[in-house]
């Protein structure tokens, strides 16, 4: 195909039959009808994302505990407020963008059920507005997880199934988009690997959403006294619903880091049967992970905690070490490959650290692995667990790779997305560029807050600690550990409002993106046919060594934060 | 490039620094796994594995009627209860739990573990060993409290307005206590 060819077939879709241009960055055939249903869930996502970002900064300075920024009553409905516009909302919108993106301009062709799309985007719409104003009214203080028998009004399950069923035909659009553009033949052979990913994501949403069918449907009616439900039952439902959500946000996560990794470097996938196996691998085992909620809980047998916690054998988790070397290494093998050879890691200095997109690839994908990838694995040790179930370890845990890894990853993406899709140059490049590392910092001490605190064995969710200061119950780091994550918490929030600001003001008042103006240099840049094309570089040496030494010593990294939590276990009272 | 399609041909044997870490990685992470088996042979602490069925009425009887037969004294409207080694019966309740558990040290206690009402986090601090109370259900932690002191029960699952405020105790005593 084209970009992997430098070779441009540009009139075949001069008689697509659908309204469309050609990017002028990539050589792409970009639907237009596509291109503002793509635009209307970006917009939804940020509009979100601020409210999610409004409640994290009163969450984040009523946990520093000095502060205590608000009465435990309103802390509790902005943590609920936080975790669905956070969790659900921001990042569902933005993959739906994605998946569209994937099965439209990403295969030259065109989004199939445009008017489905907006129906789509109009239940999402409708059911994230309902759950929203069901908990600002204060219906709804049940938390993120609404576990019966605690119990909200009926409209925050309601808008939550709204939600879900606008996603579930986002995800009907996405597949049959797909199979129209396969048998319009507007791609030859496989799918590229991007869309091949965002395919595995839907295919978890599609799971995920099944599950969330049985959890908020019996959920609703419980809520009306129609039913009755067991509280276990929920539990066990609920997280085949709360763990493959983010699941399909790692799927989505990998398949970005790979599209940044291209478009900023040119790196093409080392090994295309590798990384698609390694894909497979979540599809088939990751979902069997969401039981490591339920570790310390009754009602399910040892043998059934055991071969779900480990993704059945940590097959799934095989997948997210097969990307952990493939991206860095197809960067390592494309930067050699433009001249930058000098020892092992002199690709790595001459790397493009001012662009924002690249930046926030390798920020987020050193933060997803070094601190989220190894907690989650750990954390959902059937033993291990319970020497962190519920304390602020879970939080430290699921930040580290739903913020600064997912999200970092999807903040890195926009600023392509921006000329490329919503054709805006990217206004302030400046504070672009910069709005990664900030981010990244915050993330990072935010985390790292919430890890100290948590190793303590404070709890999670919690409005103060009032009652455990009386009993003198935790050593002084863990409070040090508490402002840690307010300070790096406003950090990271600065990071937000600066990516909401850029996108923004981009959006409203930039200028249309002509031909010429890039303003995160697409590399290597090649003009085929008059058309600027951004093409692979065709690498003659296929040897990653300085990505294999950054792997194993994460390796090293990993294998030590095991042993610290298996000696750490081995100390608390026998139990069984 | 990741976002084209791929050469017609693309299910190329692995290169040798690709065979290399995905054999480690593999190698690693079947360690991982049987670390999980494996685990109740080499330490002693292990996820619970026995649980039942009770209603909240049921285990309020349960715990009502052991309340009374050993306790001890009350603490802030709380029963002190200082059982022998053997079934301990605990609930948690909006916002409070059952009692003040006197035990001691090495010795073994089952004890049971309820909600009456919605979910609740049993967090026995600073030694941070965490369990997950579900109403409907009696677990069973099958404890051996090795260390002396005053220790805290703190509710770490969100179970309303006041689950800040569910904070209780549980002491362990050495051998010789309390004197015959």
């Amino acid at each position: 195909m084209l970009l992997a060819t430098g070779v441009m077939t540009l009139p075949s879709r001069a008689a697509a039959g659908f309204a469309s241009r050609i990017c002028q960055a990539t050589g792409l055939v970009v639907d237009v009808a596509a291109e503002k249903v793509i635009a209307a869930n970006v917009v939804a996502a940020i509009v979100f994302m601020v409210l999610g970002g409004v409640s994290s900064v009163l969450v984040e300075l009523t946990r520093a505990e000095w502060l205590q920024a608000m009465a435990p009553g309103l802390y509790y409905r902005a943590l609920t407020l936080h975790g669905m516009n956070m969790l659900i909302y921001w990042i569902i919108f933005f993959e739906v963008a994605c998946l569209y993106f994937g099965c439209s301009i990403v295969l030259n062709s065109r989004l199939v059920g445009v008017r489905l799309a907006w129906g789509a985007f109009g239940l999402m719409l409708a059911g994230a507005l309902l759950t929203n104003a069901t908990i600002l009214a204060g219906q709804g203080d049940v938390l993120f997880t609404s576990y019966v028998p605690l119990k909200a009004s009926p409209l925050f399950y309601l808008g939550t199934i709204l939600f879900a069923i606008g996603a579930l035909i986002a995800c009907g659009v996405f597949f049959a988009s797909i199979l129209v553009a396969r048998a319009e033949r507007t791609y030859e052979g496989s799918v590229p690997l991007v869309t091949f990913g965002l395919i595995t994501a839907a295919i978890i949403a599609v799971v995920t959403l099944i599950g969330g069918v049985f959890t908020y449907v019996p959920a609703f009616f419980w809520s009306l006294g129609l039913m009755n439900l067991d509280p276990e039952v929920y539990r066990l439902n609920y997280w085949s619903l709360g763990h493959p959500a983010q699941q399909i946000n790692l799927a989505a996560m990998v398949t970005v880091w790979y599209m940044t990794a291209s478009l900023t470097t040119g790196a093409r996938p080392l090994n295309e049967k590798l990384s698609r196996f390694a894909f497979l691998l979540y599809l088939f085992f990751i979902n069997l992970g969401s039981v490591h909620h339920l570790l310390v809980d009754p009602g399910l047998t040892r043998v059934f905690k055991v071969f779900n916690t480990s993704y059945a054998m940590y097959l799934a988790v095989l997948g997210s070490m097969i990307h952990a070397f493939s991206i860095p290494a197809a960067i390592e093998i494309a930067l050699r490959a433009q001249g930058h050879r000098k020892g092992l890691f002199g690709w790595l200095r001459k790397a493009p650290w001012g662009n924002p997109a690249f930046s926030a690839t390798i920020l987020s994908m050193a933060l997803f692995g070094f601190v989220g990838g190894t907690t989650g694995v750990i954390f959902g040790h059937e033993q291990i667990n319970m020497v962190h179930h519920n304390t602020l370890d879970i939080p430290a845990h699921f930040h580290a790779t739903v913020v600064a890894g997912t999200t970092l990853a999807f903040m890195g993406v926009t600023y392509y997305l921006l000329p490329l899709v919503l054709r805006r140059e990217v206004l302030w490049p400046r504070l672009a560029r910069v709005q990664p590392y900030v981010y990244a910092v915050g993330c990072t001490l935010h985390i790292a807050g919430m890890m100290i605190a948590g190793s303590y064995g404070v709890p999670r969710r919690t409005a103060s600690l009032a009652a455990e200061n009386a009993q003198h119950l935790f050593a002084q780091p863990a409070y040090w550990g508490l402002a840690l994550l307010g300070v790096g918490g406003t950090i990271a929030a600065v990071g937000g409002v600066i990516y909401v600001a850029v996108v923004v003001a981009s959006v409203l008042f930039g200028r249309q993106v002509p031909a010429s103006a890039e303003p995160f240099r697409l590399a290597p840049v090649h003009t085929v046919g008059g058309v600027t094309v951004t093409s692979g570089v065709a690498a003659k040496e296929h040897s990653a060594p300085g990505a294999l030494v950054l792997v194993f010593v994460f390796l090293a990294f990993f294998i030590l934060v095991w042993f610290l939590n298996m000696w750490r276990l081995a100390s608390v009272w026998p139990v069984s | 490039m990741a976002l084209s399609a791929p050469e017609r041909i693309w299910w190329k044997p692995l290169g040798r620094q690709e065979r290399l870490w995905v054999g480690v990685s593999l190698g690693f992470l079947m360690i991982l796994f049987l670390s999980m088996p494996l685990w109740p042979l080499i330490e002693k602490q292990n996820t619970p594995n026995e649980f039942y069925r009770v209603s909240p009425a049921q285990f309020t009887q349960l715990v009502t009627d052991f309340n009374a037969k050993y306790k001890v004294g009350a603490e802030g409207g709380v029963p002190i209860v200082r059982p022998p080694p053997g079934d301990v019966y605990l609930a948690g309740q909006q916002w409070r739990w059952s009692s003040i558990l006197e035990l001691q040290q090495g010795k073994t206690y089952r004890i049971h573990t309820s909600s009456l009402d919605v979910n609740h986090g049993l967090s026995i601090q600073p030694i941070d060993m965490n369990f997950q109370l579900v109403p409907g259900y009696d677990q069973v932690l099958t404890l051996t409290p090795t260390t002396t002191g005053d220790f805290a029960l703190i509710c770490n699952e969100f179970c309303g307005a006041g689950h800040h405020l569910m904070v209780g105790h549980l002491r362990v005593r050495g051998c010789c206590w309390p004197p015959a």
